[in-house]
Formats: C-alpha cells, sequence, structure tokens
C-alpha cells in the first residue's frame, strides 16, 4: 500500500508539474495571449483559455488511467486528477506572484537563496555519498560563487526594470489578463479562479476517464467536434457562407464565432453522433466484415465515387478563400507525393527537393511572363510549359543525383540539403539576374487560360492542382506494385544485397531522383502561376522542410498520410492565422511528439503499420 | 569456354592466384581452386581464415587485388555485383540478409530482377507485356515458395517469419535468379538438429533436381562430410587442402589448422 501510494504520489506530483511547466512555456511564448484572441464560443471560451483548461485536463485523463489501470483504485483516479488539476496552476501562480508589485519581494528572496540552496542540498549528498569534507566545503564555494553571479545578475536587472517582462517578454498584462480569468486587479481573485478552473478541468479529466467506455467516447468525440469547429469557426463560417442563407448564418456565428447555443446544439449533436457511432461503430464494421468480398467491393467503390464528387465540387462547397488554402495545400500534397517516391519508395533522403521547386518554377516564369524578362512575352502559354517544367526539373533531379549516387543515409541528406542552397544562391545572384531577376523575381506570370477562360480564380486552379495530383497519385501506385518499385523497396531494405540480386542500383536511385524531381517541377510551375510572380525568397530550404514534415506526419510512404499531413501542417497554419507566427514551434513539437508517440505517422502505410505492431509490445489495454 | 579439370568435369568456377588485402592484412592469399560443375563443393576453416571474404570477392563486393576469377570460362573479376549476379551466381548471407518491409513473395520477386526486363513506363501505363511479366513473375515465385517449403507465407513480412523459414526464403529468393552457381554461408548456422538435417536434404535436392553447382561454408563437419563431393580447406587466406571428404579427414595439415601441431603430431605416430 505505501509502495502504491508513493508511486502514485510521484506520478500525480511529476505529471501535474510537467503540464504546469507546459501552460507556462506556452505562456511565456506568447501562445496564451495570442490564442485568447480567438474566441471558442462567443463570449464564453477563448482559445488560449481552452488551451489552460486542456493541460490539466488531458493530463488528469491519462494519469487517471494509469492509477486506475495499476492499482485498481477509482476514488484514488478522482483525487488524483484534483490534485493535478492544483499542481498544474503551481508555476503559473509563482510566477504571477513573483510579477505582481505586492509579492515581488519573494522573487528578490528566491533569487538570492537559489545558490546558497542548490549548494547546500549539492554539498550535502556529496558529504552523504562519501566526499571529504574539504571537497564538499569547495564545491559549496564555487556553486555558490557560479549559480550567485547568474541569480543576482538577473535580481538587478528586476531591479532596474522593475517587472520580469524584461526578461520573459510575454508575460505582461495580457498574459496575466488571460491567465487570472480577467481579474487582473484583484491577484487573490485572479489566482482563486485560475485554480479553481484549472482544479475541474483536471477533475473532469478523471471523472471522464472512469466513465464507462460507451459515454465515454461519444464525450470525447462531442467535446472535441466542438472545440476543433469552434477554433476553427473562421473556416468553418466560410464554408457554411457558401451553403446557407444569411439568416441563419447570424444565428449560428457572430462574427467568426461560435455562439452558445449553437455550440450547445454542436456539442449535443455531436455527442449522440459519437454515442450511436461508439455503441453500433462495431457491429457495423463486423457487418462490413463479413459480407462478401463482390459486396464490400461495391461499398468500397461507392466510397470512392463519392469521395471523388466530393473532391471535384470542393471549390463550389468551400468558397473562394479556402479554395485558395486549397490549392496551396493541393501544391504541398503534389511535392509530397513526389518527395516520397525518392524517400518512402526508395529510401533515399533528400533534402535537396526544393531545387525542383525554383527550376518549375522559373522556368514558367521566364517562358510565359509578359512583363521584361518574359523571353518569349505570351508565345508559349501554360499549358505548353508544364512539360517543359516537368523534363528541366526531371533534368535538374537528374543532375544533382548524379554526384549523389554513392552516398547514403545522412551523408546524401547533407549533400542535397547543400544543392538545395545552391539553388537557393543562384536564383538571388547578380551572375543570373539578367535572366532571372535576382531580388526582384520575375514578374507580370500570365494565369492559364483554358479553352479561351482565364483561370483566374483559386476555385479553378484547384482543378490543375487536383488533376495533377491525381496523376501523380496513380503514376506512384503503379510503379510502387512494379518491377521498379520493389527494385526501390529492395534498395530502401538493403542496398548490398539488391545490388547482389542484379539490380542496377544506380540506374534504379537515378529513376527515383528524376521521377520524384518531376513532380516537385510541375507544383512549382503551378504555384508560379498561381501567384503571378516569382522571387528568390519563396524558394528557401524551408520549403524541402515543410514537404519533408508533411511526409513524416502523414506517415512515410503512405498515401492518404501525406494528404493529411499536407491539411495538418500546410492548411492550419493558413486557417488559424494565430498559428502561423508559432508555426515552427509547432512543427517541431509535432515533429518530436510523433517521433516518440507515433512514428509510423498519422495514416502509415501498411508496410510500417506491421513493422510497430510486430516490433512494439502492445500496451496495457487501456479501460476496453 | 570451360577448360577440361579431371576426366569427364568441367570447372564452373576457379580462381588463379587471387588475393585480396584490407590495409596490410592479406584476407585471401594468392589462392588457386577449382569447384567442379554440378558439384556439392564445401569451404571450410577456422574462423577468420577468409571464407566470407572468399565469397565477397567471387559476388562482386571485394575487387581482388590480384589474379582472376573464372566463371563459366569467362573473367568475372572487375564486374559489378549486379552484373555477377546476372551472369548466374546468387548467394545467401552468414547473417540472413532479407528485405525485411517486403512480403516473402517481393522477396523472390526481386530475386528474378536478371530475368525481368520491363520498364518503368510500361509499368505506369500498364502495357500489356508488363502486365504479362508481373503476372509470371508473381506465378513463379508462388512455385518457388512451395519450392522452399513457404506456401501459404508468401504475404508475410518476410521479417515476420521463423528462422528457419527465413533461411529458406532466402535460398528461395537466391535460386529465383535461376543460376548456375549458388553459395551459401553457413546455410544451418543457428538450426537444432532435426533442422539441419533437414537443409541438408533439401541442399542435396536442389542439386539434384534443379542441378544447381553449389558452394557452402559450414562449420557443421557432420553436414560438410555428408553431402560435400568436393572440400576446400583455407587457413590465413591460404589453401592448405582440397579434395574429396575422405581425403581431408585424414589430411595432416588440416587436423593442424583445426586442433594445433600437437594433435596433428600424436595422429601422426
Amino acid at each position: 500500500m505505501d509502495l502504491i501510494w508513493t508511486q502514485t504520489s510521484r506520478r500525480v506530483l511529476v505529471y501535474g508539474l510537467l503540464a504546469g511547466a507546459f501552460i507556462l512555456f506556452i505562456g511565456a511564448v506568447g501562445m496564451i495571449a495570442a490564442f485568447h484572441e480567438r474566441e471558442v464560443v462567443d463570449r464564453f471560451i477563448s482559445l488560449g483559455q481552452l488551451m489552460l483548461m486542456l493541460a490539466p485536463f488531458v493530463t488528469a485523463y491519462y494519469v487517471a488511467g494509469q492509477v486506475a489501470e495499476r492499482d485498481q483504485d477509482r476514488p484514488l483516479a478522482l483525487v488524483s486528477g484534483v490534485l493535478i488539476g492544483l499542481l498544474t496552476t503551481v508555476p503559473t501562480v509563482i510566477l504571477l506572484l513573483f510579477n505582481s508589485d505586492q509579492y515581488r519581494f519573494l522573487l528578490d528572496l528566491t533569487l538570492r537563496l537559489t545558490p546558497f540552496v542548490a549548494a547546500t542540498i549539492t554539498a550535502w549528498r556529496m558529504h552523504r555519498a562519501g566526499a571529504e569534507a574539504q571537497t564538499a566545503l569547495g564545491a559549496w564555494l564555487a556553486i555558490v560563487l557560479l549559480v550567485g553571479i547568474v541569480t543576482f545578475s538577473f535580481a538587478l536587472i528586476f531591479e532596474i526594470k522593475g517587472n520580469l517582462r524584461s526578461v520573459l517578454v510575454n508575460i505582461n498584462r495580457e498574459w496575466v489578463a488571460v491567465v487570472t480569468f480577467d481579474n487582473r486587479g484583484d491577484l487573490m481573485r485572479g489566482l482563486g479562479a485560475l485554480a479553481l478552473v484549472s482544479t475541474v478541468s483536471g477533475f473532469a479529466g478523471s471523472i471522464l476517464y472512469l466513465l464507462p467506455a460507451v459515454p465515454r467516447r461519444a464525450l470525447i468525440y462531442g467535446l472535441g467536434v466542438t472545440a476543433l469547429i469552434g477554433a476553427f469557426g473562421e473556416t468553418a463560417r466560410l464554408i457554411l457562407q457558401e451553403n446557407v442563407d444569411r439568416d441563419t448564418l447570424r444565428e449560428i456565428f457572430r462574427r467568426d464565432t461560435l455562439r452558445q447555443n449553437a455550440a450547445l446544439a454542436l456539442f449535443i449533436i455531436s455527442t449522440a453522433a459519437g454515442f450511436l457511432w461508439a455503441r453500433y461503430g462495431g457491429q457495423a464494421r463486423a457487418r462490413f466484415g463479413s459480407l462478401e468480398s463482390a459486396q464490400r467491393r461495391a461499398i468500397n467503390i461507392i466510397g470512392l465515387v463519392l469521395f471523388v464528387v466530393i473532391m471535384l465540387m470542393l471549390p463550389w462547397l468551400i468558397g473562394r478563400t479556402l479554395s485558395d488554402v486549397a490549392v496551396t495545400i493541393g501544391i504541398f500534397v503534389l511535392m509530397g507525393l513526389g518527395l516520397n517516391i525518392a524517400i518512402g519508395l526508395a529510401g533515399l533522403l533528400d533534402l535537396g527537393y526544393l531545387t525542383n521547386y525554383a527550376v518549375g518554377a522559373y522556368i514558367l516564369a521566364v517562358l510565359t511572363s509578359i512583363g521584361p524578362l518574359g523571353l518569349f512575352k505570351g508565345t508559349f502559354t501554360f499549358w505548353m510549359v508544364i512539360p517543359l517544367a516537368l523534363l528541366a526539373a526531371m533534368f535538374a533531379g537528374f543532375v544533382f543525383a548524379v554526384p549523389v549516387l554513392r552516398m547514403r543515409g545522412d551523408y546524401l541528406a547533407i549533400a542535397t540539403l547543400g544543392f538545395g542552397e545552391i539553388i537557393g544562391k543562384l536564383a538571388i545572384s547578380d551572375w543570373l539576374k539578367p535572366l532571372i531577376g535576382g531580388a526582384q523575381g520575375v514578374q507580370a506570370i500570365p494565369k492559364p487560360i483554358f479553352f479561351g477562360t482565364e483561370l483566374k480564380n483559386p476555385e479553378q486552379l484547384y482543378y490543375i492542382v487536383l488533376v495533377a495530383s491525381l496523376v501523380t497519385l496513380f503514376v506512384s501506385i503503379r510503379l510502387n506494385n512494379s518491377r521498379t518499385g520493389r527494385q526501390w523497396m529492395a534498395i530502401r531494405e538493403d542496398e548490398d544485397v539488391a545490388t547482389a540480386m542484379g539490380i542496377d542500383t544506380a540506374r534504379a536511385k537515378l529513376l527515383a531522383f528524376t521521377l520524384s524531381a518531376a513532380t516537385g517541377g510541375v507544383a512549382g510551375a503551378i504555384f508560379a502561376a498561381k501567384v503571378g510572380t516569382v522571387f528568390p525568397n519563396s524558394f528557401t530550404v524551408f520549403i524541402s522542410i515543410n514537404v519533408l514534415s508533411l511526409i513524416i506526419v502523414g506517415g512515410i510512404a503512405s498515401n492518404p498520410g501525406i494528404v493529411v499531413g499536407a491539411i495538418v501542417l500546410i492548411g492550419m497554419p493558413e486557417l488559424l492565422r494565430e498559428f502561423s507566427e508559432f508555426r515552427f514551434l509547432l512543427y517541431g513539437a509535432l515533429l518530436i511528439l510523433m517521433m516518440i508517440k507515433r512514428p509510423q505517422g498519422l495514416i502509415p502505410s501498411k508496410i510500417v503499420t506491421h513493422e510497430t505492431r510486430s516490433g512494439v509490445k502492445p500496451k496495457l489495454a487501456t479501460a476496453e | 569456354m570451360a577448360r577440361k579439370g579431371k576426366v569427364g568435369e568441367t570447372r564452373i568456377l576457379e580462381s588463379v592466384g587471387m588475393t585480396k588485402r584490407f590495409e596490410g592484412l592479406v584476407a585471401v592469399d594468392s589462392l588457386d581452386f577449382h569447384i567442379p560443375d554440378g558439384a556439392i563443393a564445401s569451404i571450410i576453416g577456422p574462423n577468420g581464415a577468409g571464407k566470407t571474404t572468399f565469397f565477397n570477392c567471387i559476388t562482386g563486393f571485394y575487387e581482388i587485388d590480384e589474379g582472376e576469377i573464372l566463371f563459366d570460362g569467362a573473367r568475372i573479376n572487375g564486374r559489378s555485383p549486379d552484373q555477377i549476379a546476372r551472369a548466374g551466381i546468387s548467394r545467401t548471407y552468414q547473417n540472413i540478409r532479407l528485405f525485411n518491409n517486403m512480403s516473402a513473395i517481393e522477396n523472390i520477386m526481386v530475386g528474378q530482377e536478371p530475368h525481368l526486363k520491363s520498364s518503368w513506363i510500361g509499368a505506369i501505363f500498364g502495357s500489356p507485356s508488363t502486365r504479362q511479366e508481373d503476372a509470371l513473375t508473381e506465378e513463379r515465385a508462388s512455385e518457388l515458395l512451395h519450392f522452399v517449403g513457404l506456401e501459404g507465407k508468401g504475404d508475410m513480412l518476410s521479417k515476420n517469419l521463423s528462422y528457419g523459414d527465413q533461411r529458406r526464403l532466402e535460398i528461395g529468393r537466391a535460386l529465383a535468379s535461376q543460376p548456375k552457381l549458388i553459395l551459401l554461408d553457413e546455410p544451418t548456422a543457428g538450426m537444432n538438429p532435426r533442422e539441419t538435417i533437414e537443409t541438408t536434404a533439401f541442399i542435396r535436392r536442389l542439386r539434384d533436381e534443379i542441378g544447381i553447382t553449389i558452394v557452402l561454408i559450414e562449420h557443421d563437419m557432420r553436414v560438410v562430410m555428408d553431402i560435400s563431393e568436393h572440400i576446400t580447406v583455407l587457413d590465413y587466406g591460404r589453401k592448405i587442402a582440397e579434395g574429396l571428404p575422405a581425403d581431408i579427414q585424414t589430411n595432416l595439415d588440416v587436423i593442424e589448422a583445426y586442433l594445433g601441431r600437437g594433435a596433428a603430431a600424436s595422429l601422426e605416430n
């Protein structure tokens, strides 16, 4: 019993404080204040506040799961939920106290005491571990001095500036307002509000875990859908505005925010739907599984047809603004599918994918532009140049692949990264300025004309991206199931053995690089036509990194995964403007999280699922 | 053109003065050897004798420093591993090296590589000849799976197969290229006695039914003496003996290499 208590209490302490540190961190980088600007439900809760509640909620849910599984103790799980809620506030509360005028002395005290406490603890542990008194004393002195210098300089800065903002720029009035739930004037009330909200969230999290499976899943579904639609209120409104009349729209949204009644209705509906799925979904799937293969095939085909119809009608369903986002996503899907040929199929870690994108864009720009840099002033049309852009990108891919054929793994990645940088520098160079305009780039690129109609709207450009993506998808599926695909896979698995099987690996790798480059060229050309101008600063290493990240997040070698990855990594920052400031922070966090928790990606390819299923021991069954 | 060796016997593989050095260490030292066509031949020798290096030289993984390797009468040293594979030599590895994340049948399909002709363009457009070849490749792969006793396991990822199955699949993959010569690197390593007997029988069946020349590196002397018709003994990269199993068993140099000078001397007396 004692053991359980210590283990449980330690777990609660660690996870609670971790969640608290997380809250403090996202506050200190400015996320909470920035996200507070966006309301999830009108005059009820903002995205910033939602994050404050979500941290203890999720942590409590997780820890309650561990406590309930391990100790078979349900009341204990509830208590730990409450404790986690409280603990989550601790780091924030301390910082709030430090930041207030009344309790500033706590900060001074802490800063002054820290060196002595740290030194004493260390010296004491050394002494207990058997170090000589002199050594321990020496260590004590050294630590007091070293840590002292740091803390006293901090203390000095605070003394002069008079607040924390001088060091932590985002610990400002806005942040205080959010975390105290608008009780900036009365700190104690603010702390009380924070503690109350956090504790209730933690408690709710642990209760949710202890519910029976069906209502639990229904609630998670309902809460998730409501929060997601609320957070992406602007997007949701843009979609609805295309399909619903003005008055209904006004009843659902106040400007871009979900109204309270609408949110409640949405929550009830999505929970009910979640309940039905949780209750009967398994049966439905079982019945589908027991169908004859012909019937199953028919259902799959119906699903596919439905999907294609939706994809074809998408611009009408979502309107202009979102179509523009869809085109951007589509361009990245296209690049993702292309790069996946090199990375996913042949296992060639190519970090210079930007090269092909830039080549495609500049070829289209220079050949079709009607501006001063245009070579033919409109004689060439978009449709004539697309194949040229494709061939040029293939050529570039080929040329850059030749020197790296003998390289593998990390070396290949670094070499291709270097090639990407070279292209970026060439684009901005004075040497090529007469041809591609240096930093000014190429302007006045006409839009594609399709049987007399100028495709100038994103709704129309969407179809070009869609067709290009579908063609790429088709080609990559065909190749994947062919002799060429098997050669690539063999090289990915073991290049030496692949050679010993009689595969000309140099040839196969060249082909992978070249075909993968082709798609990049097309994507670049479409991008140039969409934007109408081509600047060198569109072609930074971040393009390569974005494409690589979306493949990893979506799932390597998984085509649906690439689409989902592009929506998450490219679409989300476009749709949620507050995100874009923290885009790379989120990329980093998401990549680390994916690598630890779900290395196979969001929608793993079949092969990788096999791998993780066989390689990793199944986790302890959680509650089902 | 194959040269005549003993009466009624051609040599499928032979080397003249083959030498391979690694920064001062002579791993294979001016080796002259030959493998009779259609034989089951073994390469034996103590650890570090250069047996696997010998395989790597023949298959083109290592470039030899001196000498010549002749396969079917043609010089093959200096050719790349894939060209040598296409010439008709295939191999397995001491520590199994399958394409782990590919299914068993895909492994064998990759093995047929030297006989495949379809191109990526055909694959994209689904040309009739490509489809036909793909279907044929898959059919042959199924037959081979059956031959090595893996029927019904074709769709399993090769790394999920049991150890014995992986060994068999690796041999199946090596057979898929319809080689004239197959090099097996310790095919019974890590097997229990029953599996060893099965594998031995299987190797004999390979030669008898398909007529492939087989060279194996093997540590298990019972296997070696049981199935070999020709044995080459290496020690420190040099050939110390060659011949029929009976000759090797009584060869003093071999006994000395394996058991030390004292054992050889006491046997002599």
